[in-house]
């Protein structure tokens, strides 16, 4: 019984809205119902990006993630300002502790810090940040399994930039090992 | 075949294209951009035209004569873009032509805002061009429904030779849902042989024209127009109605509404309430036939709108005084949340008891 609401964040570049639809493909090989919806506006680069997503068992009613979010990914502070007051009591909270170097203000949310970009640079490419705070995401929370987000990726990869695989499964598995060493 | 996960405008061009449709004509608006732009992409691999209008009027005008001449053809846009093809569509209605025009609503009146709306209710149900016409209106709540009913909407287009229009709101073309292209069922329609194709010497010609200057002759146009119309609203109501028995309140909205408005109701049942949810298809015509489904315990209806309330006028209509109309929303381009409609309800039940 899969019931995930989770809000993604951060600004234009970060791969914010890729993240959130590896998610949601990854739900749909499952078969699990999903949805995907985006903020839109007068957006420039640079400005603010975050999109809802819900991977559950029960088919979805409303699609918007507003104030009943169980889970949030924030990659920078202006997206924890504002997103923080969403999280239902006892969400999971995953911060990019790279970009932002505050703590969560709530202590009835469960906080988890991700050096992503950190450790997206250590590894040669600071785009793959997003997949680092996914694989920290799917350790989490279990919404989907690892091998659902490798296979939506590797569609949206295509042939041509097939031989990225391997650096976002590396990212991936990073992202997943900072939230084991913190739950310990 | 498979799912796959598309973007709610995207999908609609997909279904256009599967649903045999090979003309587009538009101008970009937001939230609906990704309509033309997938359009641009895919119908010329389709063998079909796509053509970036000088404006929106000009594009609805292309429409009328590509459908003229027998084509299956789509037009898209947004609130203030949609105000402007008025005229041609109530021209298009005039001629009795077949085509598809697509609506993503956003906020207004004048060029109101780029977020999500309702607030094109009025202009989809009773027009905003000149004269007696109606379109066969259709709202669907997911993108599955939104690819499901613009399939539909080009062979119920052919069938009355009417335009149909196809609302949503910025969310559900924006957001992303898995979709199924199912095949559409082989149809009986009836040929076009009203279409101007040529007459190869061997019928006198056909011609499209929404002028009579002969009043008598135009008035028997609008009794033939009128008995159509009366046709479509004997068979082309659609809704979708939940929990409706034992209801003390039943929830009306359509589109993306509906769908929150569902999970408010979801939680409040859950609360040991009694709520029910009747969803609108079809705007126009307006299902009257589902409220006739509704149960004697049910005291109130709540119309729940991304505008200041504009279906609620024909709620009232079809209560005919039984029941009392209430009435929550957000407009301007906020959605509006599960949690406003339920203090809404719970204020209403209150009230009641």
């Amino acid at each position: 019984m899969v019931n995930e609401r989770t809000i993604l964040a951060g600004f234009g570049g970060q791969g914010v809205m890729l993240m959130g639809q590896l998610l949601t493909q990854a739900g749909m090989i499952e078969g699990k119902e999903v949805s995907w919806l985006p903020s839109y506006g007068p957006e420039m680069r640079g400005g603010t990006a975050n999109c809802g997503v819900i991977v559950q068992t029960e088919p979805i009613s409303s699609p918007v993630v507003e104030g009943n979010a169980t889970s949030e990914i924030m990659m920078n502070t202006p997206s924890l300002d504002k997103f923080e007051k969403d999280l239902v009591p006892g969400g999971k909270l995953l911060i990019n502790s790279s970009l932002i170097s505050k703590k969560a203000s709530r202590d009835d949310v469960e906080a988890y810090y991700i050096p992503s970009s950190d450790i997206a640079n250590e590894l040669g490419d600071t785009r793959i940040a997003n997949m680092v705070m996914l694989g920290a995401f799917v350790e989490l929370t279990g919404a989907v399994e690892p091998e659902s987000i490798f296979q939506a990726l590797e569609s949206r990869l295509g042939l041509a930039r097939a031989h990225l695989m391997d650096i976002n499964k590396q990212a991936f598995a990073r992202g997943a090992a900072c939230v084991k060493e913190q739950r310990n | 075949m498979a799912k796959v996960l598309m973007k709610g405008n995207e999908a609609i061009g997909e279904a256009a294209i599967r649903a045999g449709c090979r003309y587009f004509f538009g101008y970009p608006i937001t939230p609906q951009s990704e309509l033309p732009e997938y359009m641009s992409l895919h119908l010329p691999k389709a063998g079909g035209v796509f053509l970036q209008a000088e404006s929106e009027i000009a594009a609805i005008n292309m429409v009328y004569g590509a459908s003229g001449s027998g084509a299956r053809v789509m037009t898209g846009s947004s609130t203030p873009g949609i105000a402007l093809k008025q005229e041609g569509i109530s021209y298009i209605a005039g001629a009795q032509l077949p085509c598809v025009i697509v609506n993503m609503m956003r906020g207004g009146p004048g060029l109101g805002s780029i977020q999500p709306a309702q607030s094109d209710y009025n202009q989809s149900t009773r027009g905003g061009g000149g004269g007696d016409y109606r379109l066969l209106a259709y709202a669907p709540a997911s993108v599955q429904e939104m690819v499901d009913y613009v399939q539909l909407a080009f062979d119920k287009a052919d069938e009355y030779r009417n335009p149909v229009l196809v609302v949503g709101d910025g969310v559900i073309g924006q957001m992303m849902e898995p979709v199924e292209f199912r095949a559409t069922a082989a149809s009986d329609l009836p040929p076009k042989d009203w279409a101007t194709t040529g007459t190869g010497g061997k019928r006198p010609p056909n011609i499209i024209n929404s002028l009579y200057l002969d009043a008598e002759e135009l008035e028997r146009h609008n009794i033939h127009l009128a008995e159509k119309y009366n046709r479509i609203k004997e068979n082309e109501q659609r809704w979708e109605s939940v929990g409706l028995e034992g209801a003390e309140l039943v929830i009306v909205a359509y589109g993306t509404t509906a769908r929150i408005a569902k999970s408010a109701m979801e939680n409040l049942n859950r609360q040991g309430k009694k709520i029910g949810l009747l969803r609108l298809i079809t705007l126009w015509p307006f299902p009257e036939k589902g409220f006739a489904e509704l149960d004697e315990a049910t005291k109130d209806l709540l119309v729940v709108e991304m505008s200041m309330g504009q279906m609620v006028d024909d709620v009232r209509i079809v209560n005919e005084g039984k029941r009392g109309v209430h009435f929550v929303g957000r407009s301007g381009g906020v959605i509006p949340s599960t949690a406003l409609v339920e203090e809404k309800i719970l204020e209403i039940l209150e009230r009641s008891e």
